[in-house]
């Protein structure tokens, strides 16, 4: 189990609890955590579940794949620190991350 | 007008269930021609996710979204169904008992005794981005599409995206352009890499310019665009002039004119009975994705058991003095004869 807080473009936090191997995306549309749409299920095919993860964060998540980048060109205001969230599986030492969503997703 | 095509059943999208459809109207004598809004065959198989596993296929353990594809025309081949692809079904209208009388928006014509809606997730259309203020732009300044080149000569254009349709419209309209910018978030492109030379080579030359970040803000006024707020990847914003956009955000999907065929609906889903699987409209049946009734999965494997029972119904209307008798493909030796195998 992990502990994912996430706090949406207003500052407002909200924290849910996700078995290792779930993706953030997932964990978040289970416990009906506003700001994350995710259109296609999980396939890596919108950029509909677009999160930026906390800095403190950004080494443990890793960088997006190459086809996670080109998804992400469809992105709203997309940033350095910017994932899909789908693409970020829950590992143990995930336990506590921290991700903002964005304004608006695509 | 054009002559119009004559059909027992038209099916409206060709995604995996419209496909399968195909083969077990075959087995019962229909015969199908299929439209797609895609350029291609498969659906959101094709478009979105082709080289996905799919693992809830019955007997299929682990199956490609394109092999699924790929198998199932395979098995309908026998039928030979007719596509029509890069097509959208603008308007359906009842002219019999039941006949259908289905339009194209490329103007094709057809006349179907029934009409099977397979359009999943409902059409593909192009996303609009998400920039603030971009719908007042929309009827003249932002164009998703480019119908006419020549509505752009000697325009300042701001063409947006790193994909083959950016890449392209860049290469075929900076010849027109009286100025032409692509912007795009990244160095990276995911359009073909000889488009992405020649567009390079553009920029070398300076007869075009090309900007990497994301269109934060639109400026202009009464929907006529005059600058673009480009925010750069280093945070500052700079101003583009341009007398036209061409966003290019890949597609969404969208229910599109269905919603205007008199065909009741519930939450953008279609209506229908679980025996048949017709829609409100006698002849005019809903399965897969776009159907809804108590109990429904979205899954490939209910599209594709919709598809036979909707087969059922469709012969008394296709064939209303024909008696159909239950049969199956591994003893009946006429629907062998239809699959070619005896």
């Amino acid at each position: 189990m992990a502990k994912i807080t996430y706090i949406d473009s207003t500052g407002a936090s909200r924290t849910a609890e996700g078995d290792t191997g779930a993706t953030v995306m997932e964990i978040a549309i289970r416990n009906n955590i506003p700001g994350i749409e995710a259109e296609c299920g999980g396939a890596c095919a919108c950029a509909t579940c677009h999160v930026y993860v906390d800095e403190a964060w950004r080494a443990k998540t890793g960088e997006p794949s190459p086809m996670e980048e080109d998804m992400l060109d469809f992105g709203h205001d997309v940033r350095p620190n910017s994932r899909l969230s789908c693409q970020i599986k829950i590992t143990p030492e995930l336990d506590g991350l921290v991700v903002t969503t964005p304004e608006r997703q695509a | 007008m054009s002559e119009p095509i004559k059909t027992d059943v038209l099916i409206i999208g060709a995604g995996p269930v419209g496909l399968f459809a195909v083969f077990e109207l075959g087995l019962l004598d229909m015969k199908t021609h299929l439209v797609d809004i895609l350029d291609k065959i498969g659906g959101q198989c094709a478009e979105l996710y082709p080289e996905k596993p799919i693992y809830d296929i019955p007997a299929l353990p682990k199956v490609s979204a394109q092999g699924l594809v790929d198998a199932l025309m395979e098995q309908i081949k026998p039928f030979g169904p007719t596509f029509h692809l890069n097509e959208m079904v603008t308007a359906v209208e009842r002219i019999g008992d039941p006949l259908f009388r289905i339009t194209t928006d490329a103007g094709k014509i057809f006349e179907a005794k029934v009409v099977v809606i397979g359009a999943g997730g409902g059409s593909f259309q192009p996303k609009r981005p998400p920039i603030p203020g971009i719908e007042a732009y929309e009827a003249q300044s932002v164009h998703y599409a480019v119908r006419k080149m020549d509505q752009f000569k000697g325009k300042k254009l701001l063409v947006v995206g790193g994909g083959d349709s950016a890449l392209d419209w860049t290469l075929n309209l900076a010849p027109l352009a009286s100025h032409l910018t692509l912007v795009h978030r990244r160095a990276e492109f995911r359009a073909a890499p000889d488009s992405v030379n020649k567009m390079m080579k553009l920029v070398e030359e300076k007869k075009i310019a090309l900007v990497l970040g994301q269109v934060s803000g639109l400026e202009g006024a009464g929907g006529k665009l005059s600058a673009a707020v480009v925010k750069g990847n280093d945070g500052a914003a700079v101003n583009i002039a341009c007398d036209a956009m061409l966003p290019f955000f890949g597609l969404t999907m969208k229910l599109g004119p269905v919603a205007n065929w008199g065909i009741k609906l519930q939450d953008e889903l279609i209506p229908v009975d679980t025996e048949k699987f017709e829609t409100s409209v006698p002849g005019i049946f809903a399965i897969g994705d776009i159907n809804t009734y108590p109990g429904k999965l979205k899954l490939i494997l209910s599209g594709f058991h919709e598809a036979a029972l909707m087969a059922q119904k469709a012969h008394r209307y296709v064939y209303p003095d024909k008696k159909l008798t239950f049969q199956y493909t591994t003893s009946s030796t006429s629907l062998q004869k239809k699959l070619g195998v005896n």
